[in-house]
């Protein structure tokens, strides 16, 4: 609709166009590549969608860092398919977003040039095995939650990957609680370990949800265009009321004295956020931002002669095909 | 040694092949070129980790001592580990891993046609299972060594240094001491020396396409079969078995 050029006549087609995709998100059908959008329903998508997806590409760092560690063919086995797991919705979603007239070169490009953002959660280091618990149980988990309400966004590439992704990321939370789970009835070192993970984990992953609703620059016309489902607080609300049951099933406290059942509101009520920390490592002053990016960097630089060569043979291929 | 003695060692050998490849494989992770890259490098992984479970439990079931594929995996030491040198070295840049994928891929696919029919049917069905994997290995590998090789001048020059490096670790591929030799008399493995001139055909037929020179079969290492490695097996292994040698009490 940005392309047309304002005269009275255009405006008319303008408005008519809005009013039909403000009916078409009235009546819950979702919205579809070639469908007309406003620019900003378009912006909004790509923005959030490329770092949805730059999140599940950094997300293999962390865990990365522990597959030639993990202590049994097992575990190992289970933490590789799941970073798999993790890729393979980074391509979805990179898939998805180039239906909105982005290519992944260029998401690429604005995730190092900064333009573009990644879930704040993976700046921060899994130092022990346990990490690697916490961030399926605790990480994911608050994912999923997200997810999980993003099946029904309105636009239907983003929706259909997300039923797909949904599927995959329950097994995940599934062997992150495992590896709490074991370790809680572990020697005790390992219940120290799992102890101290969710020490640290525990209020970076509560603030993935975003700042309160109140304070969430984006939230307004996302909710109107229905790409957002539910608001940053009621996900954050549904996310711990899960997790309280689940910690004290193996034994672990929550590191939030403030932590109590509100009857009236039908939620666990928390202590207050640290959101100085949250601004300051989004900012880039967190323990594994520059660590994160320098290694995408790096990769992407060390691949490039790879990238070419596959280019290069697809060029002369295409032309052997042209003579033959 | 005893016929039970020489499967188990055989059993090792293999499975030991399967657990050295993951770990190296494994290390692309999130490092690839591309993503669909690191997606197919790490799916090599899981399918050799699998095969290492298979052959490590059977070799813990025919030492008869209670020891699982984990033990076998996490408690050994550098002088009991027997793959082969080349699944050891380090990954080196993407020419190198193709390189090594398509050499390996390559043995292998011969190698284990001929172990589904080995009379020992624990080794004939593992063997059924793992050379629909590799088939892909080896057609994966092929693609790509064919592509890097008439990609760019880089990307030539690359995959040239590798197929020239790795080339002195194909000789072991093709060794068969009197472990093996015993147990291919019985049909439980096959010869791996008769399967050479094959696998150098596959292998040429590649590389041909690839337009890189093959080099000359001039000095072959040796040594795995006896435990004895390069430098590098030590530091996959301390990095392997950290957890399990830290804490010895714990399970996982």
């Amino acid at each position: 609709m940005e392309l047309l050029e304002k005269t009275d006549k255009t405006d008319k087609i303008h408005d008519d166009l809005l009013k039909s995709f403000e009916e078409k998100i009235d009546r819950d059908d979702t919205i579809e590549p070639k469908d007309r959008m406003p620019d900003g329903y378009r912006k909004h998508l790509i923005r959030q969608m490329q770092q949805h997806a730059h999140s599940e590409v950094i997300g293999m760092q962390p865990e990365g860092n522990w597959i030639t560690r993990a202590p049994s063919l097992r575990a190992k086995q289970i933490l590789l398919a799941k970073i798999q797991d993790e890729g393979g919705h980074g391509l979805y979603l990179y898939s998805a977003a180039e239906t909105l007239g982005i290519s992944r070169d260029e998401m690429i490009s604005q995730l190092h040039s900064g333009k573009a953002k990644y879930s704040n959660i993976f700046n921060y280091p899994a130092l022990t095995w346990a990490d690697i618990g916490a961030i399926g149980w605790l990480v994911d988990g608050a994912a999923i939650v997200n997810q999980v309400s993003l099946q029904r966004t309105s636009y239907g590439p983003y929706s259909r990957a997300m039923v797909r992704i949904c599927k995959e990321e329950s097994f995940h939370q599934r062997q992150g609680y495992e590896i709490m789970a074991k370790m809680m009835k572990g020697t005790k070192d390992q219940q120290e370990m799992a102890r101290d993970a969710m020490n640290r984990w525990w209020w970076p992953s509560i603030m993935m949800f975003g700042p309160h609703d109140t304070e969430s620059p984006h939230t307004g016309d996302a909710v109107k265009w229905k790409i957002k489902r539910h608001s940053n607080d009621d996900l954050r609300a549904k996310f711990i009321d899960k997790t309280v049951q689940q910690a004290e099933v193996i034994g672990l406290t929550i590191p939030d004295s403030d932590l109590k059942w509100n009857e009236a509101r039908g939620h666990y009520d928390h202590g207050p956020i640290d959101w100085t920390e949250f601004f300051r490592v989004i900012g880039g002053q967190g323990p594994c931002n520059k660590q994160r990016m320098a290694h995408h960097l790096k990769v992407h630089n060390d691949g490039a002669w790879v990238r070419e060569a596959a280019e290069a043979y697809r060029e002369k291929r295409d032309k052997q095909l042209l003579h033959l | 040694m005893t016929e039970q003695q020489s499967l188990f060692n055989y059993c090792l050998r293999l499975g030991d092949d399967a657990l050295v490849q993951s770990y190296r494989l494994s290390e692309w992770c999130s490092s690839a070129p591309i993503l669909e890259e690191d997606l197919a490098l790490t799916n090599f992984a899981l399918d050799m980790i699998g095969r290492a479970q298979a052959l490590l439990s059977y070799a813990g079931t025919i030492e008869g001592k209670g020891r699982t594929d984990d033990d076998l995996a996490y408690k050994r030491g550098e002088r009991q580990f027997y793959n082969h040198l080349i699944t050891e070295l380090p990954n080196g840049d993407f020419a190198f891993t193709i390189a090594r994928i398509l050499f390996i891929s390559a043995f292998e696919y011969s190698y284990y046609n001929a172990l589904q029919h080995s009379s020992d049917a624990t080794l004939a069905a593992i063997a059924a299972k793992t050379i629909k994997e590799i088939k892909y290995h080896l057609s994966h590998a092929s693609e790509w060594a064919i592509r890097l090789g008439n990609g760019t001048d880089e990307s030539h020059g690359r995959l040239q240094r590798a197929i020239n490096s790795l080339w002195m670790y194909t000789g072991e591929l093709f060794e068969a001491d009197e472990v093996e030799a015993s147990l291919a008399k019985v049909n439980i493995c096959p010869d791996a020396p008769q399967l050479r001139t094959n696998w150098k055909h596959q292998v040429e037929s590649v590389l041909n396409e690839a337009t890189v020179t093959i080099p000359k079969d001039e000095y072959m290492q040796t040594g795995s079969r006896l435990g004895i490695h390069t430098e590098y097996l030590g530091h996959i292994l301390s990095e392997m078995q950290y957890l399990q040698r830290a804490y010895p009490e714990a399970t996982w």
